[in-house]
């Protein structure tokens, strides 16, 4: 098991209710599982709680067997790759330095890039579709190179848990498809990934399992099918749905316009 | 530019400005005169050259770059890019426990290094509890803010100390706080580059950690580095370095933050690289302001600040002009 946490919660101060309560989650290597709920349903604080970022009131999170409190930031960052949602460019670099900053944690503090760091490199770029932009100044790309940057420099981590928070929300149809099928590739070479993301169709679509996030507690956790239905999906995002099956199999929400 | 064309350029610039130091002053010395002295005890220009101008000169090159090297570094930490050392209420604090050792007339010469140090960890601290006021973690923007408050009060409280003071403490105060290069010895080289050696090499060993932090508190923690730490190394380590600075030759602002600026322009963010860069032209920049305010009327010399100032609010306007545009 790469990840596992049992009865999570958090509790933001001054807050009535726990942002997330009672959830558990178990995640194995090549597992794909995405995070959806509503907006303010506490995905990212559970991303958060999964990664340490955030004090937990109750539960306990246990990555590779070992408990996560024992982890330090270096050990985590040669183990688990994170794209967050925002992030800011103070400094512009160019694309390859950005990228390159994904190998930090394998240095020591004053040693060049070795020739297998480079290789990492390239490949990350390569794999995330940057390598021709490795020249370019990170304040000079779209929406969308930026998110791909940002994959590449998680992957020049070489993580066994990949941690990605809506990753493909400024994209276009193109890339965001090319970040599922990454992300669906690298979980066939054996990594976890933790994906939230807005987009139910492809997560219904790409993900092994789908966990559905409501006011802080898990709804429902399982193969897409299960989760996905329409009664439950209409409760938790309040607004009626239709449910078809794509020809893979595949569940996919359709919301209805008012009187159909 | 080019990354290769860098080092030459920046030694090229660092040996010049050195050279520059050593021939202009109240006397002219030609560069053979120079170089007489250097190599010879009994030369005529030995006693201005080895006594007065090679102290001097190596004294502001330490000085400059450390300066410099501190903004760059309190840039990358509170993640604003007007952040210098001077901003940020360290000298301020420097300012107020050197002016009141002054003024009480407390004068042996370690005394005022350490008042000043004292004085510099304490406005940092101040600064530091002041922009955690909301939740725990630090608010790069509020520490700014917390800095510019921290300014004014001490400001405030020198003009208080000052306007108690007798004449004579107030125009030694007054000359101290308006920076200069004058009481260069051989011992203040020792004493600065014995307090400087550790925090630069404390910052030099983390310059690959601050270009993670400038991407924010939970990349740089994914990317491996612990933030809350580093930023606590960090501020000491500067906070050394400006207590150093400010106690060798009064406040002398803009170094720090006009060089960073200047060689992320010309070769990127990256801190392994911005650091000794900006040491060498921090260096260099302060060994030629230096030299202007001692040959430009002489026999009076001009506070260093002064020109330090004068020199880099219109390029500081400038660079703001260009990051605006």
């Amino acid at each position: 098991m790469i990840l596992s946490a049992r009865e999570l919660a958090v509790q933001y101060p001054r807050a009535a209710t726990p942002a997330i309560a009672g959830v558990s989650l178990d995640l194995a290597g090549g597992e794909l599982v995405a995070i959806v709920g509503p907006n303010g349903s506490g995905k990212t604080t559970l991303l958060r709680a999964l990664l340490g970022t955030l004090p937990l009131a109750a539960g306990a999170v246990t990555l590779l067997d070992r408990p996560l409190a024992g982890w330090t930031s270096a050990e985590l960052a040669r183990v688990v790759g994170v794209v967050t949602q925002r992030e800011e460019s103070l400094f512009p670099l160019t694309v390859e330095e950005t990228v390159s900053l994904g190998r930090y944690a394998f240095l020591r503090p004053l040693a060049p890039l070795g020739e297998a760091d480079r290789r990492i490199v390239a490949d990350a770029m390569a794999r995330a579709d940057v390598a021709q932009l490795a020249a370019r100044p990170t304040d000079q790309l779209s929406g969308g190179e930026w998110q791909r940057v940002r994959m590449a420099r998680a992957l020049a981590q070489q993580p066994r848990l990949l941690v990605l928070d809506e990753p493909t929300a400024s994209l276009d149809v193109r890339h965001e498809m090319e970040v599922f099928e990454l992300v669906r590739r690298l979980a066939g070479q054996g990594i976890a990934t933790i994906l939230v993301s807005h987009h139910l169709n492809l997560a219904a679509r790409y993900a092994d399992r789908v966990l559905l996030l409501h006011q802080g507690r898990v709804v429902a956790d399982g193969p897409p099918a299960t989760v996905l239905t329409g009664p439950t999906v209409t409760r938790v995002f309040e607004w009626p749905v239709a449910i078809t099956t794509w020809c893979d199999g595949a569940p996919q929400v359709v919301p209805l316009k008012p009187g159909e | 530019m080019t990354g290769t064309s860098r080092w030459p350029l920046l030694l090229t610039v660092a040996l010049l400005a050195i050279v520059t130091g050593l021939v202009f002053g109240a006397v002219r010395l030609p560069p053979a005169a120079v170089w007489a002295a250097l190599t010879d005890a009994g030369a005529a220009g030995a006693p201005i050259v080895r006594g007065l101008r090679l102290p001097r000169v190596l004294l502001g090159f330490l000085v400059g770059g450390s300066l410099a090297v501190s903004g760059a570094v309190l840039q990358a930490l509170i993640r604003n890019p007007l952040a210098d050392p001077y901003l940020l209420g360290i000298s301020g604090g420097a300012a107020i426990a050197a002016v009141l050792v002054i003024a009480l007339g407390a004068g042996a010469a370690w005394v005022l290094p350490l008042a000043a140090f004292a004085g510099a960890m304490a406005a940092l601290l101040l600064v530091y509890r002041l922009s955690l006021v909301q939740g725990r973690r630090l608010d790069p923007h509020i520490l700014l803010l917390a800095g510019v408050v921290v300014s004014a009060f001490t400001g405030a409280l020198v003009s208080a100390v000052l306007t108690l003071s007798p004449a004579a403490q107030l125009r030694n105060a007054f000359l101290w706080m308006l920076g200069g290069l004058g009481g260069a010895s051989w011992q203040a080289v020792g004493i600065f580059a014995a307090y400087a050696v550790v925090p630069l090499a404390v910052l030099a060993l983390r310059a690959r950690a601050f270009d993670l932090l400038a991407l924010g508190d939970d990349t740089a923690r994914h990317l491996g580095v612990e933030p809350a730490a580093l930023r606590r190394t960090a501020y000491v380590a500067t906070g050394c370095l400006t207590a150093a600075a400010v106690a060798t030759c009064g406040m002398i602002g803009f170094v720090g933050l006009v060089v960073p600026h200047a060689i992320r322009r010309l070769w990127g963010p990256l801190h392994v690289t911005l650091l000794p860069s900006a040491f060498l032209l921090g260096g260099s920049f302060l060994v030629l302001a230096d030299t202007v305010a001692r040959a430009i009327a002489p026999p009076i010399e001009l506070p260093v600040g002064v020109v330090t100032s004068l020199v880099g609010v219109p390029l500081f306007a400038m660079l703001l002009r260009r990051t605006l545009r």
